[in-house]
């Protein structure tokens, strides 16, 4: 199996708090890859690493083959990024909303008509291209935002709580889109805090206290906690934390 | 570059979907200068007076002639009786009455004198001395047109000069103070929010892990701003010469070369404003009360900045409107050119430049 994601003791300080302490894995190729901890674990900034929103302070990784202190614009035309919050413009229409984050990937024009014709298809969103995000419900947001971030056919998506807020029958139409994703070899790294999705995943790693503590296919991992599901695993990790939620 | 394009495009397409902005955008410059032109202005136009003339001679009424025709006297009626003006007076809506003695053709020519007695409602005592100036400066005005040169005043009159603004028009005063508000509060604002949204939508963050370079991101958030500025400071020029029959009587072009100097120190300074605010109603306050009152107090359009405290004038220095006021009034109003706007021009070079490294420098590629 090829790795994409390759970190070895990345850790990020903030003055004296050590936010993500000498993190070391590897993510294969069209992989879905887990990303769990509770909040404050230091998940979002081993994200942000990662995608080269912020410099580690030592250690080394590399992103699809680059270096995430000095190749970060390499890296940025390789991922794509859907953050908690939600990322697309509400003041534009659904397909003004492709074109736009095709068109600063530096697609040709005739490539981002492509794809909004492509894209609406596949979401089923052809009645409503000129329709105003803002007046779509959160489920639909959400596997827009998705597609739109992998627009650009790049090798690895990061999802930071990408389904927070959203209803069952949504979460499990947004995961569908996620394993197609995945069938056509973009690798997933997803942060979630909804312990049925991690099951969905191909591997996971629990993350306590700036920590990896484990990092194992589900199936693995709940036989070696002797647990029923990952919640229970999760549960006998995490409650292990001594630092607060943010 | 064509990335760079459809990110401008994107930003046009969200300013012109939001009216509410727009309506403020271009409301703005409208509203302001309808107020400081039209309404705070401290001209006194049309004011209700009344004549009485005991002489009724040639010269007494091609005087009245001339006080009626201008457009700051109503003659609202002539008076034959001093009971009649006492009556004038206390109903209030007269603000001054003009008198000519009997005889006072033949006085003037026979003995080289002659005087007007002239009366005004002082319990506004600034609108008094307004209107008072005005007859004055037309009497003054006959006078010469006479040809008495030889002759005494009509009137001790004090030989007052009113310098590039002789009728005392308001608008002179307001439109290059107007102009300095407008822009800076419209630039500063707009750029500061367009910014911050990004910021609190999230969409930044995306922005920032895409290749997208964040000098574009500014580049892109400013051109709109820029652009709706300058066609701010046409309709403000537009305005003042149809409505305010204020033209611009020095070089336009190098006006426009100036304002958009201070545009885009302006346009810098809302950049610096989004860096810090975290929040849209932050950078809303901050471009407001960081932006509005200094611009109002300090610039010199409201109080006149030489006659504030030594501390006051160093810090109205700072500020970028001050410097730019002054180029308005001396090549919009004086017509004046280069050779005596290029110290302020270069201070606000300066000031922009500067500015606008800074804000470049802050604004991080990276989310620290």
């Amino acid at each position: 199996m090829q790795p994409v994601i390759i970190t070895e003791k990345l850790t990020k300080r903030f003055g004296n708090f050590i936010a993500a302490n000498e993190l070391t894995f590897e993510v294969y190729k069209g992989e879905i890859f887990g990303f769990l901890g509770a909040n404050g674990a230091g998940k979002t900034t081993a994200m942000r690493m990662l995608c080269g929103l912020l410099t580690p302070s030592s250690g080394k990784a590399t992103i699809a083959g680059f270096d995430v202190y000095k190749q970060t614009e390499k890296i940025k035309q390789k991922i794509g990024y859907m953050s908690q919050k939600f990322s697309l413009y509400d003041d534009l229409t659904v397909s003004e909303n492709i074109r736009f984050y095709a068109g600063i990937y530096g697609m040709s024009y005739q490539q981002i008509r492509d794809k909004t014709k492509e894209l609406l298809e596949e979401l089923q969103l052809q009645s409503e291209a000129k329709t105003l995000v803002r007046e779509l419900p959160l489920g639909w947001k959400q596997k827009l935002a998705f597609s739109v971030s992998i627009a650009h056919d790049p090798d690895i998506v990061f999802l930071d709580e990408p389904t927070g807020g959203v209803d069952p029958v949504a979460r499990r139409q947004f995961w569908d889109l996620i394993y197609h994703a995945a069938d056509r070899g973009v690798t997933i790294f997803v942060t979630t805090h909804y312990m049925d999705e991690a099951e969905y995943c191909n591997r996971v790693s629990i993350m306590v206290d700036g920590v990896i503590v484990a990092l194992d296919s589900p199936s693995n991992l709940k036989k070696k906690y002797a647990a029923a599901n990952m919640e229970d695993v999760f549960y006998e990790l995490a409650r292990k934390a001594t630092r607060k939620g943010d | 570059m064509k990335q760079l394009i459809v990110f401008i495009k994107k930003e046009f397409l969200q300013v012109f979907r939001d009216k509410q902005s727009l309506l403020m955008l271009f409301g703005l410059p409208i509203a302001q200068i309808v107020l400081f032109g039209f309404a705070l202005s401290n001209e006194v136009k049309n004011s209700k007076i009344v004549v009485a003339d005991y002489s009724k001679d040639v010269i007494t009424t091609q005087i009245i002639s001339k006080i009626a025709s201008g457009k700051y006297f109503d003659i609202e009626q002539s008076l034959q009786s001093a009971n009649q003006l006492q009556a004038a007076f206390k109903k209030g809506t007269i603000k001054m009455a003009v008198i000519f003695p009997a005889n006072f053709a033949v006085d003037l020519l026979h003995t080289n004198k002659a005087s007007i007695q002239i009366i005004a409602d002082a319990s506004d005592p600034n609108v008094a001395t307004t209107v008072t100036n005005y007859i004055t400066q037309i009497i003054n005005d006959y006078n010469v047109q006479l040809g008495l040169s030889s002759a005494q005043p009509l009137q001790i009159v004090p030989e007052v000069q009113m310098m590039y603004n002789p009728e005392l028009r308001g608008a002179p005063n307001f439109i290059p103070g107007v102009m300095a508000l407008v822009l800076m509060l419209v630039c500063t604002m707009m750029t500061s929010v367009a910014i911050v949204k990004e910021k609190e939508l999230g969409t930044m963050e995306i922005l920032l892990v895409s290749p997208f370079k964040p000098l574009y991101i500014i580049i892109a958030k400013l051109t709109p701003n820029l652009l709706i500025s300058i066609v701010n400071f046409f309709i403000i020029i537009l305005l003042s010469y149809v409505f305010l029959d204020l033209q611009v009587k020095g070089s336009l072009l190098l006006l426009t070369f100036c304002s958009i100097l201070f545009i885009l120190t302006s346009l810098s300074i809302g950049l610096l404003i989004s860096i810090s605010a975290q929040t849209q109603q932050a950078a809303m306050m901050g471009s407001l009360m960081g932006m509005m009152l200094p611009t109002m107090l300090l610039t010199g359009f409201l109080f006149p900045v030489e006659n504030m405290p030594v501390a006051l004038q160093w810090l109205a220095n700072f500020v970028p409107s001050r410097w730019y006021f002054i180029i308005v009034k001396q090549v919009m109003l004086k017509g004046l050119g280069i050779t005596s706007v290029w110290k302020e021009t270069l201070i606000l070079l300066g000031m922009c430049v500067g500015l606008f490294a800074i804000s470049l420098k802050k604004f991080k590629i990276r989310l620290q």
